[in-house]
């Protein structure tokens, strides 16, 4: 279980590394996609029990080992979040390339100071 | 009738009601804004004058009980802040009428910030963690939306940077809230209390402090945090900055952050210092880098970052007096800095230019403009007696009454800086002679942007009413009385 957790941070890393290092801004929105994802995916493992069942009652059946139902309807609202928010920043992108020319972070640079 | 889902409700059925006529009948942006913000102020002014009484309202969402089901919560602390944004946001709704016609679309323009004003009033109603980050989230996105709304190229660079950067930051505020989940199995922020006080302080608490601490940090432009802020505040249309200035992150930042800190898992020594230690950084930093900038609402956001410096260092002091002289300077700040930006912005629609250096003999201009601004700035920098002075004098006491004298050295020192830098723009553009360069372009304002103007330099007279018993004393002494309840004992 705990190799989980390390690759899931592991994903993370990536997703801030992508954001800190790259230099095109598409490869930046990318990075966010991951660490975004990589959050969810934390969210989720944290409802997770081992051998555990889906949280439905049916009278036939002993509850013995529940995963946790929260943590998944909230990923279902992060992941919209995660959508719009890429949205908006892939139709800034669009719109920064008409106004640069370029996708290149180092050369948008008209704010200074 | 509970009136507290109606401060969701209104703004987010405006900024849906919008788009359907904004198209076919140009007017009716502004109509729809106006009403919704007037209303929410006369709710949030009618829910602190409940509050007055019963110190903390509840709606329950589906009549759930509260650990289980989803709940709103109003208390002295809330209502302070929805009274501040609520009016805030009406006064910058009414100023926009006038500011907004230079843009095509405008209705685009004021449901974004409908949804903006809504996302802002969730957070300070949530009971909840989660509900709290996804009205931040869409308060957070609104913003970034109207950061890049006049398609320019600064506007979109900062945008990018200030999505970015709070993209970053809402992940760490989620890994954050996630690993607290884990740890409390509950999201109701009083329930979670509860249960860290009854398990006690463990190392979990403190990395997932230092993870809100970067997160809510980002969003409040703390200094290491801060390299969005400048670049999205004077790049946003006026309006805009003002309420990025003004209220947004007092709500994102400070408001969640004390929040969290006070209410959920108490304040301790270790908090306390870090807070201060980031609080003296923006004092400093961001006081020396005001003094470079010419672009005049470059230097108001790095103002901004200063003064949200000395409110985080009234908290982290975390001594009753101290967080009276935070919330004061935080009420004060809003009021002076959406009127500065405000002013800013006729300026600049009046003068074609935002460039200090150009700009000259605003006060022979026009008197409006230029008395209101000279009142701002005066209650910025702390001249006596206007709200800024005593609000920093409050935290300097504080200081004081705590031990820390070094610190009141300390924020003594950036309030001469304070006045420094704004004494360094301000006096030659307003006391300048009347120049004749600048006479083709100039233009007079319309009375809907005078009026906010007007309003808001008045109440930065008069804030100082909030201090005195009969008039104001007991809405500061509700929000105080909230956080105290957290401070180091």
């Amino acid at each position: 279980m705990i190799t989980v957790y390390i690759l899931c941070l592991v994903l993370f890393s990536v997703g801030l590394y992508c954001i800190l290092r790259k230099r095109n801004l598409i490869k930046i929105i990318i990075g966010i996609g991951i660490m975004e994802y990589a959050v969810n995916l934390f969210f989720i493992l944290s409802g997770y029990r081992t051998e555990g069942r889906s949280p439905i009652f049916a009278s036939d059946q002993a509850i013995k080992n529940m995963v946790d139902p929260l943590p998944q309807a909230i990923v279902s609202t992060l992941i919209v979040i995660g959508l719009s928010l890429t949205l908006l920043i892939i139709s800034i992108a669009i719109r920064i390339y008409e106004k640069y020319g370029t996708f290149d972070i180092t050369r948008i640079n008209k704010l200074k100071g | 009738m509970n009136l507290i889902p109606f401060l969701i409700v209104i703004p987010l059925a405006a900024a849906f009601f919008i788009p359907l006529v904004g198209k076919r009948i140009k007017i009716s942006g502004d109509i729809i804004s106006i009403a919704a913000t007037i209303s929410l102020s006369g709710i949030s002014i009618f829910l602190a004058s409940l509050i007055a009484t019963q110190k903390v309202l509840m709606f329950e969402v589906g009549k759930w009980a509260a650990p289980m089901g989803i709940s709103m919560v109003v208390d002295g602390f809330s209502v302070f802040m929805l009274v501040i944004v609520n009016s805030i946001a009406f006064l910058v709704a009414l100023y926009s009428t006038g500011y907004i016609k230079k843009y095509t679309d405008t209705w685009k323009f004021y449901t974004l910030f409908m949804l903006m004003v809504g996302g802002m009033n969730g957070v300070l109603i949530a009971g909840d963690l989660f509900n709290m980050y996804v009205a931040l989230e869409i308060a957070a996105i609104a913003g970034y939306a109207l950061v890049a709304f006049g398609i320019d190229a600064e506007g979109l660079e900062a945008s990018f940077k200030y999505a970015v950067m709070g993209a970053v930051g809402s992940s760490f505020m989620l890994m954050g809230i996630a690993l607290l989940y884990s740890y409390t199995s509950t999201l109701n922020m009083a329930d979670m209390a509860n249960v860290i006080a009854n398990k006690g302080a463990s190392k979990i608490i403190l990395f997932v402090s230092a993870l809100f601490i970067m997160g809510f940090g980002l969003k409040a432009a703390l200094v290491p945090f801060h390299a969005w802020l400048p670049d999205a505040h004077s790049s946003a249309p006026t309006p805009i900055s003002a309420m990025l200035s003004g209220v947004l992150i007092k709500v994102l930042g400070i408001y969640a952050l004390s929040r969290i800190f006070f209410n959920i898992f108490g304040m301790t020594p270790k908090i306390s210092m870090i807070l201060i230690g980031l609080a003296v950084i923006s004092m400093v930093v961001a006081g020396i880098l005001a003094f470079g900038q010419y672009d005049i609402k470059r230097l108001l956001a790095y103002s901004s970052i200063s003064q949200i410096g000395y409110i985080a260092l009234g908290l982290g002091i975390a001594t009753p007096l101290s967080i009276m002289g935070a919330l004061f300077h935080l009420f004060n700040h809003s009021i002076s800095k959406s009127l500065l930006f405000l002013n800013a912005g006729a300026i600049e629609s009046s003068m074609g230019t935002r460039d200090l250096r150009k700009m000259t003999g605003v006060l022979a201009r026009s008197p409006v403009i230029g008395y209101t601004n000279l009142i701002g700035a005066m209650s910025i920098s702390g001249i006596p007696p206007l709200g800024g002075f005593w609000s920093k004098i409050i935290i300097i006491f504080a200081c004081i009454q705590a031990d820390r004298p070094v610190l009141a050295f300390i924020a003594i020192a950036v309030s001469i800086l304070t006045l420094g830098y704004y004494f360094k723009a301000v006096t030659p553009v307003l006391f300048g002679s009347k120049g004749t360069h600048l006479d083709n372009k100039s233009k007079p304002i319309t009375v809907t942007m005078a009026v906010p103007m007007v309003i808001l330099a008045i109440l930065s007279v008069v804030s100082v009413l909030l201090l005195l018993p009969n008039t104001g004393r007991s809405f500061l002494d509700g929000a105080i009385a909230v956080l105290v309840k957290g401070a180091i004992r």
